[in-house]
């Protein structure tokens, strides 16, 4: 009977075109007004390494002077000290850890047919690529002795060993940045966080760093720093070594703890560490050292904004007046259609016989609803992309998990707004219609 | 058959109630062909419906084909109306969108039938009202006459033991109107029980009794068969 009733829903589409068409418009609003704004805040809310989040630990010391509030009020400061990063990076026991921050180096082209041109850095471990799943083209991270010795060594990300070596296998070749010659040990493949997690104190919806080198190569030769930085108190000193004694924050720090025995053992060793800290005189505050994972950091920077949840639910709203006005226009359809119902009660038909058939109208409507919504929706986005620019680009786009959303959440729009009038429609009694035909 | 025994049907407003039938009684045995005549707002229409089990009654007893049929669930009322009755409306009440087989196909899908039982039954009754050559006619290419044969072939497909007609050639012309009326009468021949409203005393000359109703009760009955019962005692 299903296949029946979806011929008879089409033909009842067909019949009545300009009715049926207001409802999809209808329907096709409201779910591209709705699934414009979901998708974004899908793309804002998203866990960003599902295989991994819940053993990635963002770390925080509170280190802020005591008595005033912090970059981030009375919570300890998002980034960290330098000389309380590579405490923890060399001492703390973590299964992984690594101390990172963004930076910027000029490359400069062979050949010269090309101008120099900035390029965004990350300076970081070698356990920053197997820590984060990051994916190879070609060769693979540093190793643990490039860090010890400091060597100028690079990864590359695939959009610029594209650019630089037209996407050949650049392993073992050299590129210079500001005046330095880096040895390429690795080229990543597409890699996109969303949220960019490990640094969202620089941007949650920035794209990743086209080059990473080890941090301890970038500290040696005093390379800038592009990312944010806080201090509480003024640097004792001029020069690279007074900087980095000073307590201004401005480094990511990340632990993978593979269980809830090392997470203890962790936050064990770190109030240890900042009670010894106390005692040479430096954090001034209660103990209030923090590790949350992946997504309880996402949260707590509160990467999807208020004012894109408050959208979120104008948004549904919008779809509800929709739908309010599909429900007025379905029942001036079904109500039209006494005759045709009455007939078929005389002939046999159950109410639940054409309550189905009523229903499956109504999804039908909805499907072709979701179809223009999901056309709407892409319009949305482009619109999106238009207005914001390049720092939503590789966010608004429409995966397989949002379409079917949108198709799912179209349908089900028009099977509730089709409740009521389908309700009303069964109540009709036959004998009074069947006269009167 | 079908037997009505003191069937009362009243409808009720705010301030007003209506006797549409006063305790109707009615036996019809198999195979009967009965007119039921009477003035416009007598009640024919109301016992007609009543019969079709399209409208619930306020007091009395129906049986038929055996069955008590006075408080049946709204399933079992349709599984009723769609094995055992068949109707022909004066508006023909065919479904617009559908051609002629789908209209005629309707009670088959209710009764769960596969695809090739309907068409055979479909085909069949077709033929037998002479429209087998017709069947993906929209009703709206279709005269009055051809429309009603529609409708009494949808009526026949599940072979029914009932034939419940209102008014069958109240739409047509006289020509047509008497060709309609020897298809039900040859209907009848076959085994159909038939009760067919009619105002028109030509058209209830031709049934094997004639029922009159005046004031929602059964005033006067004629027939060349013995009567079963007698309205109203």
């Amino acid at each position: 009977m299903f296949n029946y009733y979806l011929k008879l829903g089409w033909l009842s589409i067909r019949t009545n075109p300009w009715l049926s068409l207001l409802m999809v418009a209808a329907i096709g609003t409201g779910i591209g007004a709705c699934m414009t704004i979901l998708t974004v805040n899908h793309a804002m809310s998203s866990n960003p390494i599902p295989q991994k989040s819940e053993v990635l630990f963002h770390v925080q010391l509170d280190s802020w002077e005591a008595g005033e509030p912090g970059p981030d009020g009375y919570n300890p400061p998002d980034q960290m000290t330098y000389r309380d990063a590579i405490a923890l990076q060399e001492e703390a026991p973590a299964f992984r850890s690594v101390a990172n921050n963004r930076s910027g180096l000029v490359l400069e082209p062979e050949g010269g047919d090309e101008n120099p041109y900035t390029v965004d850095i990350r300076n970081t471990w070698a356990d920053f690529f197997p820590m984060f799943d990051l994916p190879f083209l070609y060769g693979s991270g540093w190793d643990e002795s490039a860090d010890e010795n400091r060597e100028a060594v690079v990864v590359l990300s695939r959009e610029l060993n594209d650019r630089v070596f037209g996407g050949e296998n650049s392993v073992g070749r050299t590129v210079r940045m500001s005046g330095i010659n880096f040895r390429v040990v690795g080229v990543i493949d597409e890699w996109l966080p969303v949220p960019k997690y490990y640094d969202v104190t620089n941007g949650a919806f920035n794209l990743p760093e086209e080059a990473f080198i080890p941090f301890t190569f970038a500290i040696e030769q005093d390379l800038p720093r592009n990312g944010n930085t806080n201090c509480w108190k003024p640097v004792d000193g001029e020069g690279r070594d007074a900087f980095l004694n000073s307590e201004c924050a401005w480094i990511q720090f990340w632990a993978e703890l593979r269980n809830e025995e090392e997470e203890a053992a962790y936050m064990s060793w770190l109030n240890a560490y900042v009670e010894e800290q106390k005692v040479l005189g430096r954090f001034p505050r209660p103990l209030n050292n923090r590790l949350n994972d992946v997504m309880e950091w996402m949260e707590d920077r509160q990467v999807v904004e208020d004012d894109a949840q408050v959208m979120l639910g104008l948004s549904f709203l919008f779809l509800v007046v929709c739908l309010l006005n599909t429900i007025g226009l379905l029942l001036a359809k079904f109500m039209r259609k006494t005759g045709d119902i009455s007939v078929r009660r005389a002939l046999g038909a159950r109410r639940s016989d054409l309550f189905l058939q009523h229903m499956i109208e109504a999804g039908l409507i909805g499907l072709g609803g979701g179809v223009l919504g999901l056309g709407l929706t892409w319009l949305g986005l482009r619109g999106i992309e238009v207005l914001f620019g390049d720092f939503v680009e590789h966010l608004v786009h429409l995966d397989w998990q949002m379409m079917l959303t949108a198709i799912a959440l179209a349908i089900v729009s028009a099977l509730v707004a089709g409740l009521y009038p389908t309700w009303r429609a069964m109540q009709i009694m036959p004998a009074s219609q069947l006269k009167t035909q | 058959m079908l037997s009505m025994q003191n069937i009362s049907m009243v409808y009720r407003t705010d301030t007003v109630e209506t006797h549409a039938l006063r305790e109707f009684s009615l036996e019809v045995g198999e195979g009967e062909f009965v007119a039921v005549t009477g003035p416009s707002g007598s009640g024919k229409t109301t016992f007609l419906n009543i019969a079709g089990l399209l409208e619930k009654f306020t007091a009395g007893k129906y049986v038929l084909d055996g069955k008590d049929v006075s408080s049946l669930s709204d399933a079992d009322t349709s599984k009723v109306r769609n094995e055992k009755i068949g109707f022909v409306f004066q508006g023909f009440n065919l479904i617009p969108d559908l051609n002629v087989f789908d209209n005629v196909d309707v009670p088959l899908r209710y009764r769960g039938f596969n695809g090739a039982e309907r068409r055979r039954r479909i085909e069949r009754v077709l033929d037998m009202v002479g429209l087998a050559s017709r069947p993906k006619h929209l009703p709206s290419q279709l005269s009055g006459g051809q429309q009603q044969r529609v409708a009494i072939a949808r009526a026949l497909a599940g072979e029914p033991r009932f034939l419940l007609a209102d008014e069958p050639t109240g739409n047509l012309d006289s020509s047509m109107a008497m060709s309609i009326m020897e298809l039900i009468r040859s209907i009848n021949e076959e085994g159909t029980t038939i009760i067919m409203v009619t105002h028109d005393p030509t058209l209830a000359d031709m049934a094997g009794r004639n029922v009159h109703i005046r004031d929602g009760r059964v005033s006067d009955m004629s027939s060349d068969m013995q009567l079963a019962d007698v309205a109203n005692g």
